[in-house]
């Protein structure tokens, strides 16, 4: 019994290990960089021969030219990301509280209006997105990013909240109903408290996706103050003799933050969003 | 679906304020509707309309067509999603079994196992393309000290390249899909494989007879989705490849972006165009299964 116990230890062993190669290695190669010195990031090695913190500093004092805004970009990026994720919030929550609770009318259709958007393959949305900021003057602003991270986030972000609302009982409605409530203190004495978990889930969700947008943010920002992070991450491949150890540096500080948040918050993401999905 | 509502309750209350309500609560749902229903208007239904107009020329087509790069391009998209989706899913798909087990460790690497879906693509990506750079990437450094010989050159050759960007892809999705695959399974009673096992049943057969008959639907589903999704990916043909050697390894998504870059926009929409035969029989496929 203890003999085939151990086999099956072994078996999965046999199995994680190729499986926790295949997840960190290009994780770890990033940090790797990040703390080698240009010498010691081409040579091939596993650990750097000097492990250096040089490149950070490079990094926070803006020492290349390809990093001569690197704090007003970060800036950017994070006033982009939380614009997004607080009116995204808002937006989903009013429209899945009226389809949900409401039954507003055109409520479902307007459902499946979302639903669609949602299934549109982001990248051929976005030349026609690109083409309609042009029009509306907004090209080269940062609205123009925050309105478009909306558009795409707020699709999934009605329909998890409907789903979610769907299962609050209703009891509570008929009851505030009676007690003379208005619509909008159902929603915000009773549906708002009720909802906090789908909330920070859905907050978090919209959040992370302006901050790691790559695609829309090099089509809709150009100048270089106005950029995020992200598109200046991009810059360093126009040069062929990229500072690769600083783009990794700076790589770092960017990724950091989205994954910080997504573990503090893993327990809400997890299941607010799986839930969802599983469901069809 | 509101089974705990109060269905009767309605009609005793009075006729006249009730009614003089509804209209109040009526009002505030279209109300809160307003700015949803707004956004859609202005960034999707105008775009979309705009876009398809200026894709109204045959021309465009004709010009598509004969740019070489077009049919590259779309056999790339094919392989792409029929290859690396089902890799993708096949390998989610087992992968769910592994962590659904009980093991303190197995917990631990089912943390770390969500990173490169937790972190954002460009910085993964581009360490990943350094990687597999033929002089200076660890890939090749290592493939020299071990053997002797030189590396491929990983990202110059068509086929290398396109798998190459099909592994990034896998490599970055593949943890979601997992997700969605164990939140399947945890969904599956337990005393159904306490009763097959009771019954002599064997891992294959419990695979066979209880978990993929619970599963196939979501599976379903997550394949179309994932499609759909693949479809918008730029990021893993783009920020590993470029679309390069020589545009070979552009996929529609790619082309498509391309196109409007170098101010070609009627090629541009022409191309997205192109891609919606391909597109729209899975949105359908999804609308019907989501909008219930």
């Amino acid at each position: 019994m203890t003999a085939r116990k151990a086999l099956q230890e072994a078996r999965l062993i046999l199995i994680g290990i190729p499986v926790a190669l295949w997840t960190l290695v290009p994780i770890y190669h990033m940090f790797l960089f990040a703390l080698s010195s240009k010498d010691d990031a081409f040579s091939g090695r596993l650990w750097p021969a000097h492990p250096t913190l040089n490149n950070f500093r490079i990094v926070f004092e803006e020492k290349h030219y390809f990093l001569n805004h690197f704090w007003r970009q970060l800036g950017n990026s994070l006033v982009i990301a939380i614009a997004v994720g607080v009116i995204t919030l808002a937006i989903a929550a009013a429209a899945a509280f009226a389809i949900s609770r409401l039954k507003a009318r055109g409520g479902r259709l307007l459902m499946n209006c979302a639903l669609f958007t949602y299934f549109i393959p982001a990248a051929f949305l976005a030349v026609p997105m690109y083409k309609a900021m042009g029009v509306y003057g907004i090209l080269n602003t940062q609205w123009a990013l925050i309105l478009a991270m909306i558009t795409l986030a707020s699709p999934y972000a009605i329909w998890v909240l409907k789903q979610a609302s769907d299962k609050l009982p209703f009891e509570l409605d008929e009851a505030a109903r009676i007690d003379g409530a208005s619509p909008l203190q159902l929603f915000r004495l009773v549906y708002v408290p009720l909802m906090v978990p789908s909330l920070v889930a859905i907050g978090t969700y919209a959040l992370l996706l302006a901050w790691n947008e790559y695609l829309y943010a090099f089509l809709l920002l150009s100048n270089d103050k106005d950029i995020t992070l992200a598109v200046a991450l991009g810059h360093f491949l126009s040069a062929d003799d990229s500072p690769w150890e600083i783009l990794m540096a700076t790589g770092l500080v960017y990724a950091l933050p989205p994954a910080a948040i997504y573990y503090v918050f893993r327990r809400y993401m997890v299941s607010g969003l799986t839930a969802g999905a599983v469901k069809a | 679906m509101s089974t705990i509502a109060l269905p009767q309750s309605e009609p005793t209350v009075p006729t006249g304020p009730a009614r003089k309500g509804m209209t109040t609560w009526q009002r505030w749902g279209l109300v809160l509707l307003a700015p949803y229903a707004a956004v859609f208007v202005v960034f999707v239904v105008y775009p979309v309309v705009y876009g398809l107009w200026l894709a109204r020329h045959p021309q465009s087509y004709v010009n598509l067509v004969n740019d070489p790069i077009f049919f590259g391009s779309v056999v790339n998209t094919l392989i792409f999603l029929v290859v690396a989706i089902n890799l993708k899913m096949a390998v989610a798909l087992a992968l769910s079994g592994f962590f659904v087990r009980a093991n303190a460790w197995i917990r631990w690497l089912s943390v770390l196992f969500i990173l490169p879906w937790a972190v954002p693509s460009i910085p993964t990506i581009l360490s990943l393309r350094f990687m597999l750079n033929p002089e200076w990437g660890i890939v090749n450094q290592t493939i020299f000290k071990l053997t002797g010989a030189d590396g491929p050159n990983w990202l110059n050759d068509r086929w290398l390249a396109l798998s190459m960007a099909m592994a990034v892809h896998v490599w970055k999705s593949l943890p979601f899909w997992t997700m969605i695959l164990i939140a399947g399974r945890l969904s599956i009673p337990a005393e159904h494989y306490e009763a097959a096992g009771v019954d002599g049943a064997r891992t294959l057969q419990k695979f066979r007879y209880i978990t993929w008959p619970a599963l196939r639907g979501l599976y379903l589903t997550s394949l179309i989705l994932s499609m759909i999704w693949t479809l918008g990916d730029f990021n893993s043909v783009y920020l590993l490849t470029g679309g390069g050697p020589a545009d070979l390894t552009h996929v529609l998504a790619t082309l498509g972006i391309r196109y409007l870059r170098l101010d070609q926009v009627d090629l541009s929409m022409a191309t997205i165009v192109c891609a919606l035969p391909l597109v729209l029989p899975l949105v359908y496929f999804m609308m019907k299964r989501l909008s219930k």
